[in-house]
């Protein structure tokens, strides 16, 4: 199959076209700009659904709207307006309404700027809107990959009956990689018992989130949890790089990992047992593995685009077994293999050197 | 014997959770006639709003979904545009359709979306216990206007359908109320329309239905009816405001 040099966020619009993508609803932000104005020409062309919407809420209200019919339906944004989406993507987590959230995150906070960050970590895997809720967040870290997870992104959401973001970044967005379309079309779709499309020969459904019978909303909430417990058993995807003997493990996501590589293979070079440990979904995130090789003499470092937030989740999965130590930095800034090396190589590390 | 009359189809046998004298029970009753009369409840898809008819799915028989606080037209836009082929509305208060949801409901009006809004503008938030609304009065006392609402502190009510009148996208918009039989009979009417204008594809219609709020307008029913008549069309005159169905008013 010959391969096609496009850009991160095209390659995750022809994966969503790939698997079905029946509407996209948007509003413009920068570093995801590419997604709407590729959709603008090809959804149309294609004889399905594109809007522009008057905001990223209403964007993220059309898509409630398209996807509580049963219909594949997706939004994109950048870190801001992924934070107006929040009220609407706990509205679908409650309602279990599937549909894919595309977040080519910004640095932040605030308006920030338009350089990659990865500093949306919490808000995406810890809740993000209001109550108890889970979303399944998946982080490419190739135009490739891109591709594929917006292509089995609408596969999950409908399994689980779930919103799944897919949680980029500037520079996974923006970079050109020579890709593969590696997928079949899909066309055909069974009918879910779930979906408001008419009440013909059924009774009449409703999708909400309002319970307000004594217990009842209690219900809904074990109910969810019990989801979330499934998803956490069945869907965690990682990718480990050099790491059966390594004595330092670092963790990263996104574009982070693909520096984290280069500089493990330096580290190598130089006799130091490093390995990578990526997870590919932050939400579940991959604590079982982690977990296991947590040993008093393996050190975990983790590597991040943000001032620290996946940290905290290693911290738990490691669980007091290893030392944790963190490098970082937000707001456009990369982290370099020197600065990884260096940190590998400090006080922390000096028992391995 | 001969039956006349009986219960829509298109509501279910179920017990109102409105206060008493509170219209919406006639509102949804409107609605329902003019989707069975219309033929179109097995491929309706509804929206309920944020605020009292949050329920309107316990009541409705046909499909139902939420909508966060405002944004039903935006919901009903990602429904119709993905199933052209069904039959949607939303239902909403003047709080959900004219302050939180002002943008949504501009926007959807403004491409011209083949749906329909029923706005029951009860000139206060109703289920929240009685807050000034954008469609609040001049003078008017709520829990949040104790003074009465003031022009100079809070601004002028808010007349929707003359608002989205200026909008190209809007082919038919009426004010309506309830508060006597006859004003029903000509609120079906215009409801039946609304709908029809849907059905034959011609673009996006609004009623704006004018209804009571005894409890929170802390009257009597009968007085609530009284002050609709004499004080509440005087601000919001009852008319077609547009129609492009058939003329170009």
């Amino acid at each position: 199959m010959t391969k096609k040099l496009v850009k991160g966020n095209i390659a995750l619009c022809e994966g969503a076209i790939t698997a079905g993508l029946k509407s996209y609803f948007g509003y413009p932000i920068t570093p995801q700009n590419e997604i709407p104005s590729y959709f603008s020409r090809k959804m149309v062309e294609l004889g399905r659904v594109f809007i522009q919407a008057e905001s990223e809420i209403a964007a993220a209200s059309m898509v409630l709207g398209a996807a509580a019919t049963g219909t594949r339906a997706m939004t994109s944004s950048s870190s801001p307006g992924i934070s107006l989406k929040q009220e609407t993507i706990s509205y679908m987590a409650g309602m279990q309404v599937p549909a894919l959230i595309v977040n080519v995150q910004r640095g932040g906070p605030g308006l920030g700027n338009i350089s990659s960050s990865q500093s949306d970590y919490f808000q995406a895997v810890k809740g993000g809107g209001h109550g108890d809720y889970k979303i399944i967040v998946i982080a490419p870290n190739s135009a490739q990959e891109m591709y594929e997870t917006a292509y089995d992104a609408f596969d999950l959401a409908e399994k689980y009956r779930t919103p799944v973001m897919i949680l980029a970044d500037g520079i996974i967005g923006q970079m050109m990689e020579p890709i593969e379309f590696n997928r079949p079309e899909k066309k055909e779709f069974k009918e879910k018992e779930w979906i408001l499309n008419g009440c013909k020969g059924r009774e009449p459904r409703s999708i909400k989130s309002l319970l307000m019978k004594d217990g009842v909303l209690e219900k809904h909430n074990v109910k969810l949890q019990e989801k979330y417990k499934l998803i956490s058993e069945n869907e965690v995807k990682y990718e480990l790089y050099m790491i059966e003997d390594a004595e330092i493990i670092i963790t990263a996501y996104g574009i982070s990992s693909r520096i984290v590589k280069s500089a493990v293979k330096l580290a190598r070079k130089n006799g130091i047992k490093a390995g990578l440990l990526r997870p590919k979904t932050l939400w579940p995130f991959p604590s079982k593995i982690i977990s296991s090789f947590a040993k008093p003499n393996i050190k975990f470092l983790s590597v991040e685009l943000s001032y620290g937030q996946m940290v905290e989740d290693v911290k738990l999965a490691v669980n007091g077994k290893s030392n944790v130590e963190f490098l970082g930095k937000a707001g456009g800034g990369l982290v370099t293999e020197q600065e990884i090396i260096k940190k590998i190589q400090s006080k922390v590390y000096s028992i391995f050197l | 014997m001969k039956k006349i009359l009986s219960k829509p189809e298109s509501l279910k046998d179920a017990v109102l959770s409105y206060c008493s004298g509170c219209g919406h029970g006639i509102i949804h009753r409107l609605a329902a006639e003019c989707i069975d009369e219309l033929v179109v409840r097995e491929k309706t898809i509804a929206v309920a709003p944020v605020g009292c008819a949050v329920f309107a799915y316990d009541y409705f028989n046909f499909d139902v979904t939420e909508a966060p606080h405002g944004r039903p037209p935006a919901v009903a836009t990602g429904i119709k545009r993905t199933n052209p082929d069904k039959f949607v509305f939303t239902y909403q208060g003047d709080g959900d359709i004219a302050a939180i949801g002002m943008a949504e409901t501009i926007h959807a009006a403004n491409r011209g979306e083949n749906i329909t809004i029923l706005f029951v503008n009860n000139a206060n938030y109703g289920m929240t216990g009685g807050q000034m609304a954008p469609t609040t009065l001049i003078g008017q006392v709520t829990e949040t206007t104790p003074f009465g609402r003031n022009p100079e502190r809070e601004g002028y009510p808010i007349k929707l359908c003359e608002l989205l009148s200026t909008l190209e996208g809007t082919t038919y918009l009426e004010r309506v109320a309830i508060y006597n039989p006859q004003n029903i009979i000509k609120a079906k009417k215009a409801i039946k329309k609304a709908f029809q204008c849907q059905i034959d594809g011609k673009g996006f219609s609004l009623v704006e239905v004018i209804s009571n709020c005894p409890v929170d307008w802390g009257m009597t029913p009968l007085d609530s009816i009284k002050w609709v008549e004499e004080t509440f069309i005087k601000s919001f005159p009852l008319r077609t405001v547009k129609d492009k169905i058939n003329s170009d008013i």
